[in-house]
C-alpha cells in the first residue's frame, strides 16, 4: 500500500492546457499514472496529451464520464481557489493544489469547505505526492524515487528532492512522498500525514522534512513522542542561518519574535526521539541508525 | 505501521474525520468557551500568543501607521484626525491647524516601520505651535535602529482615560483569522503575553460566515468593556476583521485602542473609543489584487537589493557572510546556507532564482550577488525539476562573461538535463561538485583561500 494516491489513483488534471499543467501531466502518464482527464472550461470534448487524455468542461463532468477520484491543480492563483472548490463539490476525495502565490485569507474558507466535506487538500504551493511505482501526482522528478517502505513528508521543494535522492543512493525507496506545501494556510500538516503513515502497513520508517516559521514541526515531535514509538524515523530541518524577521522564500518560512527558529525545532525533534540530520545526506544513515532495515 | 493506538484524549484524530487537528494541547481553549450547532465559536485567554503572530517582526509588506489609519477609516473606524509632515514648517502647519480648532496639545510621532519608536524617543507632545517645531525637527532627521525618521504623522493629543489593545492576524495553526484583545494597551503586546497571558483574550472568527457580532460582543465583555461601549468595540472588531479582508492583510493591530474623554457641543463631557494607533501587514501575494496598495511599500527603509530582486521575480535576502549562493527552491536555498555555515563559511545571502529560471534570470541573480562587495566566493546549487541544468550552465557561462569582477565559484547542477549542464561547465572550465556537501566545502575553501 501507500498513501494519498496509489494503484486506484484516477486523476483529473484541473489546468491541463496550460504550460506546466502540459508538462507535468506527460511526465505522470510517462510515469504510469492513470490520468483520465483534464479540465479546461470552454474545450469539452477536445483531447489534450497527444489525444490521450479527454478533456472537459467542468470537474463534475470528469468524475462522472471518467471516473476521475484524485485532482491536480494548476490553475494560477487568482482561480485556483475556485478549483479546489469545484473539485470538491464534484466529489473528488484527494486534492493536491500545486499554485504557488495564493493570498492566505483565500485559503481560509477553502480550507474550512474541504474539511466539511471530508475531502482533503493538499498544499497549495507543495510539489505534490509520489507513491513510487504507482503514481506521481505532482512535480517531483520520477529520477529521484525507488519503491520501499520509507515515507517522506515535506513542507519543502526541490530540498525534498534532495532529501529523497539521497535517501535512493543509498538504497532505501520510498513507500509515499508528500510534499505538504510551504504557505501558512495549507489543507494537510505534517500531522495529518503522520497519522497515515502510521496507519499504512507498507510504510515501516518516516523522514521529515521541515523548515522554519510556524510550530507544524513541534506539534508532529509530540505526536511521534506519544504515538510513533519504536518507528525509524529521521528528520531535518532547513534554515539553521535563516536571520528573523525575514520571510525565506515561502511564504510560511519566517522567524517571529524568536519564535518558529530551527533550533527550537531540531530541540523539540531531539526530545521526542527523532534524530535530525546536520545534511540532508545524513538521512539515511540516521535513519538506519534509529533501527530501519534497508 | 505497527504502533499502539492513539489513547483516548490524545490529539483528535483526522483520518476520516471532516474536521482538521488545528489545537495542540497547550493552546486549548480555556473557560471561556462557545459553542453554537457544531460551530466551535469560542474566546478564550491563552497563555501563549499564537507563533504566526509577534509584534515587530512581522511577515508580509509593512506599511507606515498614517496609511495604516486610512485603511482603517475607509472601513468606517473611528480614528482621530491626523497630517503627515516631512518638515518643521509642515509640523507647524499642522499643529496650529489642530491647535486653532481648539486642541490644547497635540503629539508629533515618528512614521518608521520598526518597533520601540517610543522609548527612543520618536512620540513626544507638545503645548503649541512653536513646542511642535521644536520636538518635530528632533524627530525629524532622528536615527531609529538603523532608520533615519524622514515623516512624522501629527495629531490633536487625546485624552486617554483607558487603553486596550485590540489585534487581528491569520493564525496559521487554527487556520482562521483570530482577534485578540487584553485591557491592558498601550504596551507591547509580547509584554503582556510574558508577565499576564491570562489578559490576552482571543476569538477565532468563523472561516466561512466572518467574525459574528456575539464573537465580538464576548470579546468586548472579557476585557471589561460594557454599556454604552459594548457596541460600539463591536462594530470597531468587526471592523478590524473587514480592514483584514478588504486588504489581504496578515495583520491588523490597534494599540491603543483607547477610551477617550471628549467635550460635547453641550459641554459635558462624554467618552468613546477611538483607534490611537495602527499597525498593518500586507500579504505578499494579495497585493497582485490591490495595486493601489503596492504604493505604500515604503522604498525608504527597504534595502535597494529587495526592489531589484523584486523585478527578477527572486527572493533574495541580504546577509553579513562572504560567500555568495544561487539555489532553486526555497528550502533548498535555506539548507544550502546552512550547509555553508556548518562546513565553517558564512553565506552571503539567501536567493531562490525559483522554479523554471532562464538564463536571464541567473545573469541578473549573479549580478546581484556580485554588488555586494564582501562576496569573495560563490555557490551555485540547482537540483532541476522544472528548472532544466542547461539553461542554468548557459545563464552563468553568459554571466561570468560580463560581470564586473572574477570570483571563485563552484557549480553543482542535478536532475533535468544535469548532463548537458556539465558538459556546458566543463568546456568553460567551471568548477564542479556532485553532491552538496563537496560544493559547500569547497566554496567555503575558496571563500578561506580568497581571503588570505
Amino acid at each position: 500500500m501507500s498513501i494519498l494516491v496509489g494503484n486506484d489513483t484516477r486523476v483529473v488534471v484541473q489546468g491541463i492546457t496550460g504550460r506546466e499543467g502540459e508538462f507535468h501531466t506527460r511526465a505522470s502518464i510517462v510515469y504510469g499514472t492513470k490520468v483520465v482527464a483534464g479540465t479546461r472550461p470552454g474545450k469539452g470534448g477536445q483531447t489534450a496529451i497527444d489525444g490521450k487524455v479527454p478533456i472537459f468542461d467542468t470537474v463534475a463532468e470528469a468524475v462522472r464520464e471518467a471516473g476521475a477520484n484524485t485532482s491536480i491543480v494548476f490553475i494560477p492563483a487568482s482561480g485556483a481557489p475556485d478549483a479546489v472548490l469545484e473539485a470538491v463539490d464534484a466529489g473528488i476525495a484527494t486534492i493536491i493544489c500545486i499554485t504557488e502565490g495564493i493570498p492566505a485569507l483565500d485559503m481560509v474558507p477553502v480550507v474550512e469547505a474541504v474539511h466539511r466535506a471530508g475531502a482533503r487538500l493538499i498544499g497549495p504551493n507543495c510539489p505534490g505526492v509520489t507513491s513510487p511505482g504507482r503514481a506521481k501526482v505532482g512535480i517531483i522528478p520520477a529520477s529521484v524515487h525507488v519503491p520501499g517502505r520509507v515515507g517522506v513528508v515535506s513542507r519543502s521543494g526541490t530540498l525534498t528532492y534532495e532529501a529523497v535522492q539521497a535517501m535512493t543512493d543509498a538504497g532505501i525507496g520510498q513507500s509515499t512522498c508528500v510534499g505538504i506545501g510551504g504557505d501558512p494556510i495549507i489543507g494537510t500538516t505534517f500531522l495529518d500525514v503522520l497519522r497515515l503513515f502510521r496507519d499504512d502497513p507498507e510504510t515501516e520508517g518516516i523522514v521529515m522534512i521541515g523548515e522554519i516559521g510556524g510550530s507544524a514541526e513541534e506539534e508532529a515531535a509530540a505526536f511521534a513522542a506519544q504515538h510513533l514509538k519504536g518507528v525509524p524515523m529521521a528528520a531535518f530541518i532547513a534554515g539553521r542561518t535563516a536571520p528573523p524577521g525575514r520571510r525565506m522564500g515561502h511564504a510560511g518560512a519566517i522567524i517571529s519574535g524568536g519564535s518558529g527558529t530551527a533550533a527550537e525545532k531540531i530541540a523539540a525533534l531531539e526530545a521526542a526521539g527523532v534524530r535530525v540530520a546536520d545534511s540532508p545526506t545524513q538521512l539515511p544513515r540516521l535513519l538506519v541508525e534509529a533501527g530501519f532495515r534497508p | 505501521m505497527a504502533v499502539p493506538e492513539e489513547p483516548s484524549g490524545g490529539l483528535p484524530d483526522t483520518a476520516g474525520s471532516p474536521r482538521p487537528p488545528v489545537r495542540p494541547a497547550t493552546r486549548r481553549r480555556f473557560p471561556l468557551l462557545i459553542r453554537s450547532a457544531g460551530m466551535p465559536l469560542g474566546v478564550a485567554a491563552y497563555f501563549a500568543l499564537p507563533l504566526s503572530w509577534r509584534g515587530s517582526e512581522l511577515p508580509g509588506v509593512k506599511i507606515q501607521e498614517a496609511d495604516a489609519k486610512s485603511l482603517l477609516l475607509a472601513q468606517g473606524l473611528p480614528v482621530p484626525p491626523w497630517k503627515v509632515a516631512r518638515t518643521p514648517a509642515e509640523v507647524e502647519a499642522a499643529a496650529r491647524s489642530f491647535i486653532e480648532a481648539g486642541d490644547s496639545r497635540v503629539v508629533v510621532k515618528a512614521q518608521v516601520l520598526v518597533g520601540g519608536r517610543g522609548k527612543a524617543g520618536g512620540v513626544k507632545l507638545a503645548a503649541s505651535a512653536a513646542e511642535a517645531v521644536q520636538v518635530g525637527s528632533q524627530i525629524l532627521g532622528m536615527n531609529i535602529k538603523g532608520i533615519t525618521v524622514r515623516k512624522v504623522l501629527v495629531g490633536a493629543a487625546a485624552d486617554i482615560v483607558k487603553e486596550y489593545y485590540l489585534g487581528a492576524i491569520v493564525d496559521r495553526a487554527d487556520r482562521r483569522i483570530t482577534l485578540m484583545a487584553s485591557a491592558e494597551g498601550g504596551v507591547e503586546i509580547e509584554e503582556v503575553a510574558r508577565q499576564n497571558p491570562s489578559a490576552i483574550h482571543r476569538v477565532s472568527a468563523d472561516p466561512l460566515l466572518g467574525l459574528l457580532a456575539f464573537q465580538a460582543r464576548a470579546l468586548g465583555l472579557a476585557i471589561g468593556l460594557r454599556d454604552p461601549l459594548l457596541n460600539p468595540f463591536v462594530a470597531i472588531a468587526q471592523g478590524l476583521y473587514a480592514t483584514m479582508k478588504a486588504n489581504d492583510a496578515d495583520l491588523v493591530e490597534v494599540n491603543p485602542l483607547a477610551i477617550v474623554a471628549e467635550k460635547a457641543a453641550d459641554g459635558s463631557t462624554v467618552q468613546r473609543l477611538v483607534c490611537l494607533d495602527a499597525k498593518i501587514t500586507l500579504d505578499d501575494s494579495g497585493l497582485a489584487r490591490h495595486p493601489d496598495l503596492e504604493g505604500l511599500r515604503d522604498l525608504d527603509e527597504e534595502d535597494p537589493t529587495d526592489a531589484q530582486a523584486r523585478r527578477l521575480g527572486i527572493n533574495f535576502i541580504h546577509l553579513d557572510g562572504t560567500i555568495g549562493c544561487m539555489v532553486n527552491g526555497a528550502g533548498l536555498a535555506m539548507t544550502t546556507m546552512d550547509l555553508v555555515k556548518h562546513y565553517g563559511g558564512a553565506p552571503a545571502n539567501f536567493l531562490d532564482v525559483g522554479g523554471g529560471a532562464r538564463h536571464d534570470t541567473v545573469r541578473g541573480a549573479m549580478e546581484l550577488i556580485l554588488a555586494d562587495p564582501h562576496v569573495n566566493a560563490i555557490l551555485v546549487n540547482i537540483f532541476g525539476g522544472i528548472t532544466r541544468g542547461d539553461e542554468v550552465a548557459a545563464g552563468l557561462i553568459e554571466a561570468r562573461a560580463k560581470q564586473s569582477r572574477d570570483v571563485p565559484m563552484v557549480v553543482r547542477i542535478v536532475g533535468t538535463n544535469a548532463a548537458e549542464a556539465a558538459r556546458l561547465l566543463q568546456e568553460a572550465h567551471f568548477e564542479t561538485a556532485t553532491s552538496l556537501d563537496e560544493a559547500a566545502q569547497k566554496a567555503v575553501a575558496m571563500s578561506k583561500g580568497a581571503a588570505r
